[in-house]
């Protein structure tokens, strides 16, 4: 039986303790109009090697591409050492970390990753995971709802991801919260300042803040923070952390710092995975901490007065406070923080802003040699990380269909989103490339508009 | 010792990121970061070791018996892992065209078609990243229905008093107010104060079958009735689901709206707090309400039903399809199962509860529900002893620590006093449970003879007892060089 131990003797001398006759009997609490009889619709077990060949099938149906999609999901390098320890059976198979003297590996692990996100987001605190970058924006939107008391409206630019938008708008909209979208500059594909005159006169709890945006484009974040700050609003920071190596982190953005950062920690050492599992991060300053959602861990000491890691704070979520919970969220996404609190201890401070510097240099050349394939030019003028929207000459699905035929997965297309742009296409290029994938690319790319 | 406290200024490790630093940048100056990044600074040899000793002061199933009431911990079959670990799915971009990921999206359909099957629900969105995600998408399938009826008056969700924290913190976080019902002597939900609670008020009931107390809820068809009477839709908290699974189904049942945990049911990995899984099921008349993505199939071909497909969608719920790794490693564990595995799993853990249950009775621990029969979890109560000798359930757990098995859950669910809650598992040994069953007689016979020593409890992990006060009053949840 798969997984499953018992002999028949096991069976037969459980059920003489019991004073069963069968495992049947065990059931017989159920009603029996609602016993169900057997299964269908479940084909029958696989050995191991069979279940190897039909996956090994599908997975060689897939192949490979050349992969220059970004928006929100980033292919990096991902050390050998990462998932080797990730998936040790200790980290793989343990629980949430409740018995603490029991997990004591768990607890440490996750106080460093805070640690680590706390400093790489300029802020005080982090909580050890959310379940995406889309959720954990979200989260802080009713985080932001919570601290301000009076607003329950929330500013998002249009830059943001759209499919960000579309969580944040599921989810908080269920707690009657307004989400109010700000339209973006067409030339520099940045949120203007100057268009946030109009909300002169109201009243609003957060401003949400990109960097890099949903283009790839750099904001105003100095200018931006210090206007949410003098309206009495929240700063909210959504930023990829392989930028934030080079770029100022939103704890020193303006003259206070934001007050909350959130993003999708994918680009830590966790692989593309058609979506998941990632996880999303959230840092914020001192003074929300207790406003702030999932698991925290604190260091303290043992009866022995020696070191030690428990969950702390948890008078603010679900298993403690039920209905009064800041959050209903439990389960977050453990196994990928431990892998990339390992990919940044292999990276380290110097080894991450390469990697982010790499991959800017790399879209740059990218874009470079792109924009000489014939009437492609760049959609934005302002500045941008690794990402960046081209206007293309033709629609942006048909040359994505004949780079396809090449192996070359050429980006994402902003038309259903962002059909105002025209034939816009938001290209990647991270580290993992060399100049002759490049190449390939633009020549590739050159034959489509051909 | 902190990975910061092996870190060495300018130590590095060169094969793991580019050799010369990136000769072009177009980053104006202002947006540049001055201050330093706290990443530790060592070298590969370090992480790894590192890594590898905290691992190893963890307790996981891989290492320990886990007997932790409401959590299904079973073993995690390594093939699982390695399967969905292939490197075609990993660097498969979750924005690819749909053609270039037939193979995952078969794997997804088929799993969609199977949990709909097993559980007789109409339809299956494997959107939602854990338990409590799916919780809020199906209340919030529960509030869109009622609103697409014109019926915006249902403000309430009823909710058991032996229920997890998320369902009544998933009621509020989705805008309603919870009412909280209670439970009979014999640990059923009390019917009459069912039947006083709903009304034209009532969006639903949530409801965890069998409970939280370990035994299955009887009036279950009574409760559906009195509450679909009334107008209100019926929740089923998968928690439990691998206590019935292939016996029951939630559709039957009469439930509108499922999720079902894979970390729990379908055995993927509880990595130390997640990344857990939660798909959703449907009855017919939610249908249009459901999260997307969802997996389509049309002839040969699979595709992703959009808003395009389901306008009335409750929306998206995650930035992409949700945990699609652990969706996989869910898909590959029914495959080896099969039909006969899924009929198995609760017949043994079924009978792996039962059978501890006996021998604890008999062994001298004082049962919470007697005269029913265990479900996969059952609850000893520790009130007599507590007030016999000063010792709690909390030193007993933690006394199984040094015995070297997790503890059962513990003060959960909150209206049985000084409780355990005890979930063995189908993939556990009787040699297993037998030696379990030798130590908690041991902890009976040293609360005898040695309360103090069981109260210090636990003496041999990494630490002893950790002052959770000290941790919430001096908050220290960061690192920080020292000046």
């Amino acid at each position: 039986m798969p997984f499953i131990p018992h002999t028949e003797e096991d069976i037969a001398e459980m059920l003489a303790s019991i004073g069963a006759k069968s495992i049947e009997d065990l059931f017989d609490e159920i009603p029996d109009e609602l016993v169900s009889g057997e299964l269908t619709g479940v084909p029958s077990g696989l050995s191991e090697l069979e279940i190897t060949r039909l996956m090994m099938e599908r997975a060689n149906q897939d192949g490979f591409y050349q992969n220059y999609i970004g928006a929100g999901a980033y292919e990096h390098h991902i050390p050998a050492a990462v998932w080797q320890i990730t998936t040790r059976g200790e980290f793989y198979s343990s629980y949430t970390p409740y018995q603490a003297e029991a997990s004591q590996g768990t607890l440490q692990l996750l106080y460093e990753y805070q640690s680590m996100m706390a400093s790489l987001t300029g802020m005080d605190v982090s909580n050890a995971s959310m379940y995406d970058g889309a959720t954990a924006l979200a989260e802080a939107a009713l985080m932001a709802v919570r601290s301000h008391k009076t607003s329950r409206r929330i500013l998002i630019p249009k830059t943001v991801h759209p499919v960000y938008r579309q969580v944040v708008r599921a989810i908080v909209s269920n707690q009657k919260i307004e989400v109010v979208e700000l339209p973006f500059n067409t030339q520099t594909g940045q949120l203007d300042p100057a268009s946030l005159a109009q909300f002169a006169n109201d009243e609003f709890a957060a401003l949400v803040i990109p960097q890099p945006n949903f283009f790839g484009v750099l904001e105003q974040v100095d200018v931006l923070t210090d206007w949410a700050h003098s309206k009495n609003a929240l700063a909210i920071g959504v930023v990829n952390p392989t930028a934030l190596a080079l770029l100022t982190p939103p704890g020193e953005w303006g003259s206070k710092g934001a007050d909350i950062a959130v993003g999708e920690g994918q680009p830590l050492g966790i692989p593309l995975s058609s979506g998941g599992p990632y996880f999303g991060f959230m840092a914020c300053k001192n003074e929300l901490v207790r406003q702030m959602p999932g698991r925290i861990i604190g260091r303290t000491t043992d009866l022995d007065g020696k070191e030690g890691f428990v969950l702390t704070l948890q008078a603010r979520e679900q298993h403690i406070r039920r209905s009064k919970a800041t959050s209903n969220i439990c389960t977050n996404q453990g196994l990928m923080v431990t892998a990339a609190t390992i990919y940044m201890s292999l990276t380290g401070p110097e080894g991450l802003r390469r990697i982010a510097a790499q991959s800017h240099a790399n879209t740059l050349d990218l874009v470079e040699q792109l924009e000489k394939a014939g009437g492609v030019k760049r959609t934005f003028s302002g500045p941008t990380f690794h990402e960046t929207a081209l206007t293309l000459p033709k629609p942006a699905a048909d040359v994505l269909a004949k780079l396809k035929q090449k192996g070359i997965l050429g980006g994402f297309d902003l038309h259903a989103h962002y059909p105002e742009l025209g034939n816009a296409l938001l290209v990647c290029a991270t580290e993992t490339k060399t100049a002759a994938d490049l190449q390939n690319y633009a020549s590739a790319l050159k034959q489509a508009l051909g | 010792m902190l990975i910061f406290e092996h870190s060495r200024k300018g130590r590095r490790n060169y094969t793991q990121s580019p050799a010369t630093p990136a000769s072009k940048s177009a980053i104006p100056q202002n947006l540049l970061r001055k201050s330093k990044v706290l990443l530790p600074e060592v070298s590969e040899m370090d992480t790894v070791r590192h890594y590898t000793r905290l691992s190893q002061k963890n307790f996981s199933i891989d290492t320990e018996f886990y007997p932790l009431g409401s959590c299904t911990m079973k073993y995690n079959p390594r093939a699982c892992n390695s399967l969905a670990m292939l490197p075609q799915f990993i660097s498969r971009h979750p924005l690819a065209p749909e053609d270039t990921g037939q193979g995952f999206l078969a794997c997804m359909y088929e799993l969609q078609e199977i949990l709909k099957s097993v559980t007789g629900m109409a339809g299956v969105s494997l959107t939602p990243m854990a338990g409590a995600q799916g919780e809020l998408i199906g209340v919030m399938m529960i509030r869109a229905y009622h609103e697409s009826r014109g019926d915006f008056a249902r403000t309430e969700i009823i909710v058991p008093d032996a229920a997890h924290g998320t369902n009544p913190a998933t009621a509020v976080m989705c805008g309603f107010k919870v009412v909280e019902i209670a439970t009979d002597k014999d640990g059923n939900v009390d019917l009459d104060a069912l039947k006083a609670a709903v009304g034209p008020q009532t969006a639903g009931l949530m409801l965890t079958n069998p409970s939280t107390l370990g035994v299955f809820e009887k009036n279950v068809a009574e409760m559906s009735r009195v509450v679909h009477a009334a107008g209100g839709l019926l929740y089923y908290d998968g928690a439990n689901l691998n206590a019935v699974l292939g016996k029951v189904k939630p559709g039957d049942m009469g439930f509108d709206v499922i999720h079902i945990n894979l970390h729990k049911t379908f055995s993927t990995p509880h990595g130390g707090g997640g990344p857990g899984s939660a798909p959703v099921g449907v009855a017919e008349r939610l249908l249009p309400f459901m999260p997307i993505p969802i997996v389509a199939k049309e002839g040969d071909t699979y595709r992703w039903v959009t808003e395009k497909d389901k306008p009335q969608s409750i929306g998206r719920l995650s930035a992409h399809m949700g945990n699609a790794g652990v969706l996989l490693r869910a898909y590959i564990y029914v495959r080896l199962l099969g039909v006969q595995g899924m009929h198995r799993i609760s017949e043994f853990a079924t009978l792996n509860a039962n059978y501890l249950m006996a021998e604890l009775r008999k062994a001298g621990f004082e049962i919470a529900y007697p005269n029913r029969r265990a479900s996969h979890e059952f609850i000893v109560t520790m009130k007599d002893i507590k007030d016999k000798t000063g010792v709690t359930a909390m030193n007993l757990a933690k006394r199984l620590l040094d015995k070297g098995y997790h503890a059962p859950t513990t003060y959960f669910p909150l209206l049985v006093p000084e409780c355990l809650l005890i979930e063995p598992a189908e993939t556990e040994s009787k040699e297993t449970l037998d030696a379990f069953v030798v130590s908690m007689k041991e902890i009976l016979s040293e609360i005898e003879s040695q309360p103090d020593m069981v109260k210090g409890a636990p003496h041999t992990m990494p630490v002893r007892k950790l002052d959770d006060v000290k941790a919430a009053r001096e908050l220290d949840l960061a690192w920080k060089p020292s000046a």
